[in-house]
């Protein structure tokens, strides 16, 4: 099989008393679908946050292409290639939904303060590039026609592509997904999964948090369950299925 | 009529640069809910940067036109390094103080500057030197200077192009994704570090050159100058909507006109009580009743989506 993309060894993190990861080590490969499930509470999210630098993990540590992954500043990991969603939808609501997608340009971009003050030509092509390629990607997910609406304005179906382009924008090698399909109808669901597909198809690897088990084992290449913050297996989406181990997780024991 | 117009004219210079000047308050406050109080120094500073270099350069003969633009270039250049200089050491060791910390340290940042300056500049009122052509014109009865005209044009050319900066260009538009949720931003590569640095560079470069149209206008400066000043442009700034830049602009002309009205009238209206020394009370009771009535302002979203 191919290269390991993202290694987490061993990952602690607590909130006070609760241990919201407990040593969690996994690792995702580069070109599949990694998905990630678990129990509410399970502490996926938390996962992402501290593999995206939102929150500094207390124990053990993240390697991203074979070299440590030390976020400090969340625009370091995007700078390193992680992108992300929010379970939650956290888009720049009063921004146009293409101008939250020129925002994802800004870390693979490089014109500066004294550049926007005095416009010069380098920094007008590099903003028409940033346009263009934020309109290409409106494409990609399938709502150009929304390009100059206000993001909050935006369907919440249209709102979670939004955010897809958004975190695509910034080139990750490394796409993370925050329940994509929470509120969405079944339609909604599958034209998400043939996104997502295309999403790998076209290069870039995804790992995928979801509470929808049947997406998740369709699209997954490999599943990891948590549950109280610890893992219970990582394998393929076949095994998993049948581990007494993750029924008695979701079903209680 | 003609005390009115002349009212009218008055006021709309003194609110372009309450303008200016607001725009560095409220860019700020935008981006990091900051009210830096220090700005009104460096505006301060701006102008006795321009009243030694200006200064200095004519006595050495050079002509009026170099000289100013000199001078207002070393204002500005001194002002920005001032504000990113301000941030680095008294603001961003706090990004994640209660609100209160930075707010006290933004005043010690005042009286500090305020006291550099006094070593600097001396005590005293110092004469700001000539560096526009003193022309007269008169329309209906009203007098205005060609000073005057430049003020006006030169403030409304650069708030153009500060919206341009902002609602056009990728750091405008870092600038505005950072305001309206930083955590999420940073995630999309923007480094906030810059984004608020940038925030008080322009601003005092703003700054700087409403520095140099009071000194060119009143043509007086003192260290403490910029401390009324920096009071009324924060009240324009709160009258328009703090956070807003459209509304730091229309609420420093506004507070130009009252201000300006309420001088040209108070002495009839109080059958000659108060005379129009006391200006400076419109500006407060301005900021009084928006803060009693409408606190958010004229242009100003609900508070409540700040982190």
């Amino acid at each position: 099989m191919s290269e390991v993309l993202l290694e987490a060894k061993a990952v602690a993190k607590h909130f006070g008393g609760v241990k919201a990861l407990r040593d969690v080590s996994l690792s995702i490969r580069r070109g599949e679908i990694y998905g990630l499930i678990g129990p509410n509470g399970a502490g996926k999210t938390t996962f992402f946050n501290c593999m995206t630098g939102l929150y500094v993990p207390d124990g053990g540590g993240f390697s991203f292409s074979g070299t440590p992954l030390v976020a400090d500043a969340p625009h370091q990991a995007a700078e390193r290639g992680i992108a992300r969603t929010f379970q939650n939808i956290r888009l720049f609501g009063n921004m146009t939904a293409l101008e939250n997608v020129m925002v994802g340009r800004h870390v693979r971009t490089k014109a500066g303060v004294l550049g926007a003050m005095f416009q010069n030509a380098a920094t007008r092509a590099e903003e028409a590039a940033i346009r263009q390629r934020a309109i290409d990607l409106l494409h990609y997910v399938r709502i150009e026609d929304r390009a100059d609406d206000l993001a909050k304005n935006l369907s919440y179906g249209d709102q979670r592509r939004l955010e897809i382009a958004r975190a695509l924008a910034t080139e990750p090698q490394l796409l993370c997904l925050d329940e994509p399909a929470a509120g969405m109808n079944a339609t909604e669901t599958a034209e998400l999964r043939e996104l997502i597909d295309g999403i790998r198809r076209d290069g870039t690897t995804v790992l995928l948090i979801e509470h929808d088990v049947k997406l998740v084992m369709g699209l997954c290449d490999r599943v990891a369950v948590l549950d109280y913050g610890a893992l219970v297996i990582e394998d393929v989406p076949a095994v998993v299925q049948k581990d007494q181990r993750v029924i008695e997780a979701y079903l209680g024991a | 009529m003609d005390i009115f117009l002349q009212q009218i004219i008055n006021g709309l210079v003194q609110g372009s640069i309450y303008a200016l000047v607001a725009l560095g308050y409220t860019m700020v406050y935008g981006i990091m809910g900051l009210i830096n109080f220090a700005h009104g120094e460096v505006v301060m500073i701006g102008t006795l940067v321009t009243i030694t270099v200006a200064g200095t350069l004519l006595k050495a003969g050079m002509p009026v036109a170099l000289a100013g633009m000199a001078g207002l270039m070393a204002a500005v250049l001194v002002c920005m390094a001032l504000g990113w200089a301000l941030e680095r050491v008294a603001y961003r060791p706090l990004r994640h103080a209660p609100r209160l910390t930075p707010l006290i340290t933004a005043i010690g940042m005042s009286i500090v500057l305020q006291n550099l300056a006094m070593m600097l500049w001396g005590r005293n009122y110092m004469t700001f030197p000539s560096l526009l052509p003193k022309v007269d014109f008169e329309l209906a009865g009203a007098n205005f200077t060609a000073i005057q005209i430049i003020i006006v044009l030169v403030s409304a050319a650069t708030m153009g192009g500060l919206l341009l900066l902002v609602y056009r260009t990728k750091l405008g538009m870092a600038m505005r994704a950072t305001a309206q949720n930083p955590a999420v931003a940073s995630l999309m590569g923007v480094n906030i570090n810059r984004v608020i640095a940038a925030a008080f560079v322009i601003g005092s470069a703003l700054g700087a050159l409403a520095g140099v149209m009071v000194g060119t206008y009143y043509e007086i400066a003192h260290y403490q100058m910029g401390f009324m000043l920096g009071l009324k442009a924060f009240t324009a700034a709160v009258l328009g909507g703090i956070g807003n830049l459209a509304g730091a602009m229309l609420g420093g002309v506004l507070l130009g006109l009252i201000e300006a009205l309420g001088a040209g009238y108070i002495g009839d209206l109080t059958g000659g009580f108060l005379g129009s020394h006391y200006q400076d009370i419109f500006a407060f009771v301005v900021l009084i009743v928006v803060l009693m009535f409408k606190p958010s302002g004229l242009f100003g979203e609900k508070t409540g989506d700040r982190a």
